[in-house]
């Protein structure tokens, strides 16, 4: 932060409310009442069954079940749990790949410059949603595996960083190029140290401020975007389902009048996204006054 | 200035170009066309014969040059699915879609630009911070679960309008439209709400921030100083200047519409494109799915250059920064 000063008490709730839930998530298996990963520990018989709040509800299950009998509390906390993971996935590699990649179009420039950001420029001129959907659906064809529990995450990373790093590239790559004309990289060039060293040890910590500012905003964007890519039915299985899964799953039961299995998932959903928006559009007006106001 | 242009169709084509290298290489080696496209059973040498008359034989590049040359024949290829013309089925249901998203944009800048400037003019007013709250939560919403509650409320609980597909349609012969016969635009309400919310949302903030700096300008001070009424330098000195970003980035928006449709189209099984898409994705279906992706890109790559080519037409500044 450059400067100390208030947090509005709206971001102030937004943080507590981002942090209470990504740790409850990240504590799911201590806290959830049922393990919904443990076959044994849900049966067919409570399938549909609705919250405890309402008239016909079950005094075992808070939120009541889902398709498959499973108490939907749990699942939704082991739900974010893989939903805060993937797109925490996502935003560390994309932020990984698009930082280095920026670095060396910025430090090196020349056609090393000009490939990266073509390639950018490239994606950057499609939709997220288009590209990750395309790659979730090549994965799909070429590895039959891949929507399995184990690989899915993975393909999710993949297809929400592929469009992601670029931002990152765009932001550190004009940072670079001004670093490097200051005083301190020119004399770390002249006492001949290896580009390598010069980009990672003394270039990278003075571009990093935006990075992060960058990374909570997306990490917003990449958990909303897994949740669609979930629901679309190229994301997470059934049987290991993030937010996503769980709104699909509710959204073939919304015309019986079964409203829970949906609705619930769809709240955490946006009360976790809109908490981590609040926080992230705070961070990137006190990083950049001029953005303040709109 | 013809600099400019020629530069800006270099990368149209470059992008176009790098798009349908993309298109190919799925289709070429994303499964096996081979396998996915003879019968079951099929001998040894039948299979040989495909293969030679799909020309999979031949060197890569010389597969990608036939490849081009049969996209801008538009032949886009055949659905491994049910065997039918790819462009076939991207034109039927091509309507479906634009429609959808043509209502969206209407609805968006209809409701977006009053709600920007009711924003912009009273900053600090209740109603605007109420709608400040409400766009922040209209964008962190996804569309499908926009979708899901308007279905709960409005086709399940009220029982109001229709909550799947197009309803009746009219057929023109190139053309099938839902919006002449009643059941197809209260078809259409929801899942245009639905794609228009986060496009709202979008148009309202961009409004906002557009119409609070042209209000601080110099011309806009002389003219209160002048003593004109406030109403005509609102509407028509600031409103006017502020709406020009406004007017590029929803033409930019149209392409991000299209694909965003994919997810409204699916909640409310509307028979677009993104539904036919997101059906080749699940039953991996290349061919469409290279097409849709070639054909999105298509109109991404116009649209844009366009709106740069215009750009550079209307205002002289931009013409010396691309130069």
């Amino acid at each position: 932060m450059k400067r100390p000063g208030r947090m509005p008490v709206s971001v102030a709730l937004a943080c507590l409310a981002a942090l209470v839930i990504i740790g409850v998530a990240a504590f799911a298996p201590l806290l959830a009442p049922y393990d919904p990963t443990n076959l044994k520990s849900f049966n067919l018989i409570d399938a549909e069954l609705p919250p405890r709040f309402s008239a016909d509800g079950d005094p075992r299950f808070i939120l009541g079940t889902d398709n498959q009998g499973r108490d939907l509390f749990s699942t939704m906390l082991y739900g974010a749990r893989v939903s805060i993971a993937i797109g925490g996935g996502a935003v560390l590699v994309a932020s990984t790949i698009g930082v280095l990649l920026g670095l060396l179009a910025g430090y090196l420039g020349g056609w090393v410059d000009a490939l990266i950001m073509r390639v950018g420029d490239v994606i950057l001129s499609l939709p997220t949603i288009l590209l990750a959907l395309l790659v979730a659906g090549i994965a799909r064809v070429l590895f039959p595996a891949a929507s399995g529990a184990e690989w899915a995450p993975v393909i999710l990373i993949a297809a929400i960083a592929i469009h992601e790093w670029v931002q990152y590239a765009r932001t550190v790559r004009a940072a670079t190029m001004v670093e490097s004309e200051r005083d301190y990289v020119r004399a770390v060039k002249v006492i001949g140290l290896p580009a390598h060293r010069i980009m990672l040890r003394h270039i990278l910590p003075n571009v990093m401020g935006p990075v992060l500012v960058i990374a909570t905003i997306n990490l917003a964007a990449a958990v909303l975007t897994e949740a669609t890519l979930s629901f679309l039915g190229v994301g997470m299985p059934p049987t290991y389902p993030s937010l996503g899964t769980l709104i699909r799953i509710g959204n073939e039961f919304v015309f019986s009048g079964i409203w829970w299995i949906a609705l619930f998932p769809a709240l955490l959903l946006v009360v976790l996204v809109l908490a981590v928006n609040v926080v992230g559009d705070w961070l990137r007006d006190r990083f950049n006054p001029k953005l303040r106001g709109r | 200035m013809i600099r400019v242009v020629l530069e800006r169709l270099a990368q149209a084509v470059l992008v176009l170009l790098a798009v349908s290298a993309v298109s190919f290489a799925m289709f070429r080696y994303v499964g096996d066309p081979v396998a996915a496209m003879s019968r079951e059973g099929a001998s040894l040498q039948e299979k040989a014969e495909l293969r030679q008359s799909l020309g999979l034989d031949r060197p890569v590049l010389v597969q990608y040059g036939a490849f081009l040359q049969r996209t801008l024949k538009g032949d886009w290829g055949i659905s491994y699915r049910n065997q039918q013309p790819v462009t076939k089925l991207l034109a039927d249901r091509l309507p479906a879609t634009l429609e959808l998203v043509l209502m969206a944009t209407l609805l968006s800048l209809s409701l977006g630009i009053p709600l920007g400037v009711v924003c912009a003019l009273r900053p600090d007013g209740i109603v605007a911070r109420l709608i400040q709250a409400v766009s922040l939560i209209g964008i962190s919403t996804p569309t499908f679960v926009t979708g899901i509650v308007l279905i709960l409320v409005f086709a399940v609980t009220l029982g109001w309008l229709p909550s799947f597909g197009r309803g009746p349609t009219v057929d023109l012969g190139w053309w099938t439209t839902g919006l002449l016969t009643l059941g197809g635009l209260k078809a259409l309400v929801l899942p245009a709400i639905t794609l228009a919310l986060y496009q709202l949302t979008l148009i309202m903030r961009l409004v906002r921030s557009e119409l609070i700096d042209v209000l601080s300008t110099d011309y806009i001070r002389f003219a209160k100083a002048r003593g004109l009424p406030s109403r005509y330098i609102h509407y028509r000195l600031a409103l006017r200047n502020a709406l020009m970003p406004v007017i590029t980035v929803t033409g930019l928006q149209v392409g991000s519409l299209i694909a965003f449709a994919i997810v409204t189209e699916t909640v409310f099984q509307w028979p677009g494109m993104g539904l036919l898409f997101i059906q080749a994705v699940s039953f991996a279906d290349v061919p469409v799915m290279a097409a849709y992706l070639l054909f999105v890109g298509l109109i991404f790559v116009i649209i844009n250059s366009v709106v740069d080519l215009l750009y550079a037409v209307v205002d002289p500044r931009l013409r010396v920064r691309a130069g």
